[in-house]
């Protein structure tokens, strides 16, 4: 009897564990969710609104200003089909420059411009996001047929 | 001439592998002692040819062999010796080699260490070591040469990325992949425990300091990543949740998880089919990690080298290890029995909640890191899961083990006694609580979270200490205990040291990106920094924008750092070398950013209290590994199985 109790026990403590974990992980997934949009998706109308979302694609050559002297940045995101202006303030990564493929975190203001809060570049030169790549990829062939 | 070789040399130790496997499992199964001999001769000559192959593809590094194609895309002429060596594994194919060989080295050290373990257990191991070294060497012959030529000739190599170019990096991989590697020894284990069918409190006693060794190196490897990322990736992060980082920690967890069960498996005969469980999961999430950095499906820093056909290979082969080792778990796992039972209260019951954890933490970081490729692979669109979740479900199952680890340590096997709990632990109970709320308050902005965590870590430290007050009082030499109970000791010392640097760093750090001009000053944390000047610079191979910024508090000159932004000549690409300023108690973090124009330049200033805490927690927890592993008890012949005290009850089906 008594180490079916025990047992009890210990099988009910491990259920409210996995439970409250369940519950928790749930939210905290949902929280924490980005979804990964391209300039077209946002043109149209996909992107959510007051959420933050993952913006990518190339940056347009000769898009970046910088209002000299302060952190503020803003640049030209482009998948070569549609065009969104991004604003940013604070220090970029070192390989961000004319022409790379970046992926900005951030929300859509009701001006229309992509304020973003992190701005990401990689590392190898060379490198362009599989996510953008394959977007531009998509537009590409869109044209074509 | 001596790329052919190498890739011969190759095929030699692959040829040696497989009689290994042969040799060893069917010699055991038939019971033919002249196979069963075969095995430890092939198991040194694997490790012979695996190293000769490893020694030629280095040697073409060092006499810059452009025509070897992995040589010229990873080195240059201008490339220091040192970098040239670590070029070797600065890429996929290269790497790949290492993994061999490292492998090999674990196959040499089991197949002649463990004097009293029998001739057919050790063939059985030997041979499903075997067997994973086939299935990698396979890999690199069919998908991954590093020996391909490249026709014509490259006249210069394109360089080793600028990134790599760092001491701590160029060894972080080896001793990752060591740890990594070192848990396929676990893998085959547990594998050959199935095949017998039993598992005794000798194979757990074989089997804890392979493991341990195996976690040491993970530890180190896991640590040196995160200091590097901390200072060579510019930002002053030094935990990113990135993918890739996740394959290597939940492997971490779960050779954590493990070196603890075994402990209850050796001493107790308890937790039998679990221990073997988690050996398995182990190495299948080593392997999984490697699917996820090679095959390019993940969005990384590390996924360089991506290839469909590389990809598809290490699937497969990770099912078929997977998918045999669980499938023989399933049919084998119920005959191993379990031994006695124990109390709520109960050195083995605070070791099953530590598993827990440990595990549930591992899974969740499982699915945060997998949960993205379903999305993408059921075309329901492309996600990212952030760094809260992963903070939020490491933080909810290792806080309170954490906490119970304090009471852990001192509680006896079977059954352990409030009372004497409590006499052990009020003194480090009361102390710690004491300096929690110190230091939570020290910085201002307390929250419950920090004071508990700050709380867990100082408790830790104490209770472990506690164990040396005990000893003295009853007049006894702490030195005197068991080596493997004094690492236990350290390394649960290195956790609180861990917890500390972990949570101080996280709640109190000030972070600041300004835009600045020479001569200008700004305040943090109580230090005044100014940005003296700047200059140009020219290194052996980049040329450099170097900041000179005095950092003075009360008016006196602390320290000068030296950041710089460099351009590296050869890959043109532009790095940021932070200037740091460290110290026990708190780091200094200053990066150049880029020219804003009219003279002013972009820097992020950093004010990090006990960040050097995150990594000496780390290597005290392996040197604590190390002294357990030291331990004479491991390498004492045990004569007869039969001494070992749960046999009786194991036996029994």
């Amino acid at each position: 009897m008594k180490k079916r109790y025990q047992r009890g026990i210990r099988v009910a403590l491990v259920l409210a564990g996995v439970g409250i974990a369940v519950a928790l992980l749930l939210r905290a997934f949902d929280e924490n969710i980005l979804y990964f949009y391209t300039p077209v998706q946002v043109v149209a109308g996909e992107a959510p609104d007051g959420r933050r979302f993952r913006l990518g694609g190339l940056v347009t050559l000769g898009s970046i200003v910088r209002e000299p002297g302060s952190l503020k940045v803003s640049f030209l995101v482009t998948d070569n089909q549609k065009t969104l202006p991004v604003e940013y303030e604070g220090v970029l990564p070192d390989l961000f420059r004319d022409g790379q493929g970046v992926i900005a975190h951030g929300t859509m203001n009701d001006k229309g411009i992509f304020v973003a809060d992190e701005v990401l570049a990689k590392h190898d030169e060379n490198y362009m996001p599989p996510e953008v790549a394959e977007a531009l990829e998509k537009v590409h062939g869109d044209e074509e047929s | 001439m001596i790329p052919e070789l190498g890739l011969f040399a190759l095929v030699l130790a692959f040829c040696l592998a497989i009689i290994q496997s042969f040799a060893g499992l069917a010699g055991a199964y038939w019971r033919k002692a002249e196979w069963l001999a075969l095995v430890r001769p092939m198991a040194s000559g694997q490790f012979v040819f695996a190293a000769l192959s490893f020694g030629l593809l280095t040697w073409s590094f060092i006499v810059n062999d452009f025509s070897v194609e992995y040589v010229a895309f990873n080195s240059n002429t201008e490339l220091p010796l040192f970098y040239r060596v670590a070029a070797v594994w600065a890429a996929h194919e290269g790497s790949l080699l290492l993994w061999i060989l490292t492998l090999s080295v674990w196959t040499l050290g089991v197949a002649w260490a463990n004097k009293d373990m029998p001739d057919v257990f050790r063939a059985r191991i030997l041979g499903v070591m075997g067997l994973i070294n086939c299935g990698f060497m396979l890999f690199v012959m069919a998908t991954s040469n590093p020996f391909t030529r490249l026709l014509p000739a490259a006249l210069e190599g394109r360089d080793l990325n600028p990134l790599l170019q760092d001491p701590a990096l160029a060894i972080h991989p080896p001793i990752l992949y060591a740890g990594y590697v070192g848990l396929a020894v676990a893998f085959s284990f547990a594998v050959a425990a199935l095949i017998e069918g039993k598992v005794t409190s000798n194979w757990a006693r074989w089997l804890r300091p392979w493991t341990l060794l195996a976690w040491v190196f993970l530890t180190v490897g896991v640590a040196l990543g995160s200091w590097w990322a901390y200072y060579e990736l510019g930002w002053g992060g030094w935990w990113f949740w990135d993918p890739v980082e996740n394959a290597s920690f939940m492997p971490w967890l779960m050779a954590t998880a493990l070196i603890h069960s075994l402990a209850v498996t050796e001493k107790r005969g308890l937790f039998k089919s679990w221990t073997v469980l988690l050996a398995i999961s182990g190495f299948s999430l080593s392997l999984l990690g490697t699917f996820l950095v090679r095959s390019g499906v993940l969005i990384s820093v590390h996924a360089f080298a991506s290839d469909p056909a590389r990809g598809l290979f290490i699937l497969i082969f990770l099912g078929l290890c997977i998918g045999i080792a669980l499938g023989l778990y399933a049919w084998r796992a119920p005959a191993l029995g379990s031994g006695g039972g124990f109390k709520v209260l109960s050195r083995e019951s605070f070791l099953l909640f530590n598993n827990l954890m440990l595990v549930v933490a591992a899974g969740l970081i499982l699915i945060g890191t997998l949960y993205p490729l379903f999305i993408d692979a059921l075309e329901m669109g492309k996600i990212s899961v952030g760094p809260p979740y992963f903070n939020l479900v490491f933080l909810i199952p290792t806080l309170p083990m954490v906490l119970l680890l304090g009471v852990g340590m001192h509680s006896t096997w079977k059954r352990a006694r409030w009372e004497i709990l409590w006499l052990r632990l009020k003194m480090p109970l009361l102390i710690a609580g004491t300096l929690a709320l110190g230091i939570s308050f020290a910085w201002g902005r307390p929250s419950i979270l920090t004071f508990v965590a700050v709380f867990a870590g100082v408790w830790v430290i104490l209770s472990a200490l506690s164990e040396i007050r005990q000893r003295q009082k009853m007049g006894r030499n702490f030195f005197a205990l068991p080596r493997s109970i004094i690492g236990m000791l350290v390394a649960h010392i290195g956790v609180g040291l861990f917890v500390l640097g972990v949570t101080v760093t996280s709640v109190f750090s000030i972070e600041k990106d300004l835009a600045l001009r020479p001569g200008d000053v700004v305040e943090l944390a109580g230090y005044q920094i100014k940005l003296e000047s700047l200059r140009n610079i020219e290194g052996p191979n980049f040329d450099a924008v170097e900041g000179v910024v005095t950092i003075r508090r009360d008016g006196e000159v602390v320290t000068t750092l030296y950041p710089q932004k460099r351009v590296y000549r050869v890959q043109t690409s532009p790095m940021t070398e932070a200037g740091i300023d460290a110290g026990w108690t708190r780091d200094l973090f200053v990066a150049l950013g880029d020219d804003l124009g009219n003279g002013s330049w972009s820097l992020r200033i950093q004010f990090k209290p006990l960040v050097r805490f995150i990594w000496l927690g780390a290597l005290v927890m392996a040197f604590g590994g190390l002294l357990s592993i030291s331990d004479p008890r491991y390498r004492k012949k045990r004569k007869a199985e039969a001494q070992a005290p749960e046999l009786a009850a194991g036996a029994a089906p």
